[in-house]
């Protein structure tokens, strides 16, 4: 289990990771979600002892990153793609990481072969592709056969074969038992990957727990209506308290009010229903409903004018993220 | 491709109460060392210039010989100028020194070895103890292999140096230990600064550039200042018979001791900034 408690990193006159607290728990794959720059990378990085928070504490089953003995038996991690010198073999790479924690010679050979790149053990890293890159960071989170693992955008680079192959992946670690946690900018992917989601925004804590309930807690539940006497129906909709919006296409959305009720009401009164059809916001609407708020940089919609790289959000205007 | 882990942790014990011990980490540093090419290149190119240099100036005295006056027949250090590349390969060992580290910030190995290893003193202690071993016995096989090869080709009328005369052992050995200590001062700037470019020229800046600043001064300020660079310290170092300036110059172990102490003060802030910065 990662457990994350009041963590909080500043970089000069910018605050990346603001008093994040969250947990992850074994046995399921919790994904981390959250616009690019919105400081999941600064978390994971800090939950792995390379940056030291300013204040608050990441442990790992109770255990701070300094404070684990043979740290690749606890917590494997993949933090960035080809971070790994250019000049040196991959099976040389793994070979001293494995020297480092007394890792058998033989398992180094065994996750290359895991991760489909024992052809090219023996070749230089410089030569790989992106995707090459991304299976030999994650032969290297393996190596020790650690019960925590994180990997941050791990599809990055990976062909749909190897996209359907961390995915099974990533699930396979979680039915064993162990604690997965998975960084992502894509809420399509934790979808299909995910049971949990911890859902962050400028460094701050926007949502955590199932994947279910956050589609629930998002704003994006509604039920389309059509109707001949709509205007009507609104009248007797908005006096029980729903929120009514009439959509270009004629019909109405309605929120507020389930259909079960909006159907009893229309009933009540008379009224014809040519449509009552509840509407699941998907993910990646919950997502973006979420954290509109805190997109660091936006396109062209931005009140601002249509410069990328503006930082429009109001809400935090002081605040800027950091890599 | 397979898609499962049918890894089994039977041999992997359980490791609550193990710690990352300093042989494990010991090899993994060397296993870093040998696994890049880079490594291979700057120790041929040290003995390509070492040797070559002692070549050169070996062969090529004797027909000079008769022109020379009296005083530089006199003064003439067959042992220094054997060891003359050693000056040379002071710029050689430095790039090595600065890459073992540099190289592993610059493609992001560093996060891979701090997640093996946390404990970044150790990481800093057995890069130190790695290149401290390798450099020893590469600058040390160079040094003794100038020397030999330098006097085997010089030919009468000049003079040869053998290792029972006076300060002649102590050059050969103190040129080896000049250039270990110096490929460790690149290691202390590199973990310093963290480029390799820039810890590079830092490096060429302090050994070659900082004595002609030096030399531009006023001669009551250089004078004095002169004997505590390091290219003047492995110069005494290096030769029997001292002639070259004007200046004083501090004894070959006492130079030494300075020099060990610049190496020293590198590695201690590197390595007090390596623990204390973001990775």
């Amino acid at each position: 289990m990662i457990q994350v408690e009041g963590i909080t990193k500043r970089y000069k006159d910018t605050v990346a990771v603001d008093d994040l607290s969250f947990e992850v728990r074994e046995g399921v794959v919790t994904g981390f979600l959250g616009p690019n720059g919105s400081g999941k990378s600064t978390t994971m990085r800090m939950i792995m002892g390379l940056d030291a928070p300013d204040e608050g504490s990441a442990t790992i089953d109770g255990a701070s990153y300094h404070g684990l003995g043979l740290p690749l038996r606890e917590v494997g991690a993949l933090l960035e793609a080809k971070a790994i010198h250019p000049g040196r073999s991959a099976f040389n790479h793994l070979l001293f990481l494995a020297q480092t924690n007394d890792i058998p010679r033989q398992r180094v050979s065994d996750v290359l072969e895991m991760v489909g790149l024992s052809a090219v053990a023996n070749r230089r890293v410089g030569k790989f592709s992106l995707g090459m890159g991304q299976r030999l960071g994650i032969a290297a989170a393996l190596l020790g056969d650690p019960p925590t693992l994180l990997f941050d955008e791990p599809i990055n680079g990976l062909d749909p074969e190897g996209i359907l192959w961390v995915r099974n992946l990533l699930k396979g670690l979680a039915a064993e038992g162990r604690t997965v946690f998975v960084s992502s900018h894509l809420m399509s992917e934790m979808a299909l990957t995910a049971e949990q989601l911890v859902v962050i925004g400028r460094g701050r804590l926007i949502s955590s727990g199932s994947v279910n309930d956050f589609i629930a807690e998002s704003s994006g539940q509604y039920v389309r209506v059509r109707s001949p006497e709509a205007q009507a129906l609104e009248v007797l909709l908005l006096e029980r308290g729903a929120h009514v919006v009439a959509e270009d296409d004629g019909s109405y959305s309605v929120s507020g009010l389930d259909a079960a009720a909006i159907g009893t009401v229309a009933g009540d009164a008379g009224l014809h229903l040519h449509e009552l059809s509840p509407q699941m916001a998907s993910l990646e609407e919950a997502f973006m409903e979420l954290t509109r708020d805190s997109v660091e940089y936006r396109g062209h919609d931005s009140p601002h004018g249509a410069t990328n790289g503006t930082p429009v959000s109001t809400l935090f205007p002081s605040t800027h993220s950091g890599k | 491709m397979s898609t499962t882990l049918t890894y089994t942790s039977s041999d992997l014990a359980p490791a609550s109460h193990a710690r990352v011990r300093t042989t494990s980490a010991l090899r993994a540093e060397w296993t870093k060392l040998r696994s890049v090419r880079s490594t291979a290149w700057t120790i041929l190119a040290l003995a390509g210039i070492t040797l070559g240099v002692a070549a050169i100036a070996g062969s090529t005295v004797s027909s000079s010989w008769h022109t020379m006056s009296a005083f530089e027949r006199q003064t003439f250090d067959p042992t220094g100028l054997s060891l003359r590349g050693m000056l040379f390969g002071q710029l050689v060992i430095g790039v090595l020194g600065i890459l073992v580290m540099s190289a592993e910030y610059s493609t992001g190995t560093i996060r891979s070895t701090f997640m093996a290893v946390p404990n970044r003193s150790k990481v800093m202690l057995t890069k130190i103890t790695t290149m401290a071993a390798v450099g020893l016995i590469v600058s040390e096989v160079l040094s003794f292999g100038a020397f030999f090869l330098g006097q085997s080709l010089l030919a009468s009328p000049a003079p040869h140096a053998a290792l029972s005369q006076p300060g002649v052992l102590r050059a050969v050995v103190g040129g080896g230990l000049v250039l270990t200590v110096l490929g460790l001062f690149a290691l202390g700037l590199a973990t310093i600064i963290r480029h390799s470019a820039a810890a590079i020229t830092t490096y060429v800046g302090v050994l070659l550039v900082l004595p002609l600043v030096v030399q531009a001064l006023p001669s009551s300020i250089s004078q004095p200042v002169t004997k505590y660079l390091p290219f003047h310290i492995s110069d005494a170092m290096t030769s029997v018979t001292h002639v070259l300036g004007s200046g004083p110059s501090l004894s070959p172990w006492t130079g030494f001791a300075v020099l060990c102490g610049y190496a020293f003060v590198a590695l201690a802030v590197g390595m007090w900034m390596m623990v204390r910065r973001d990775a």
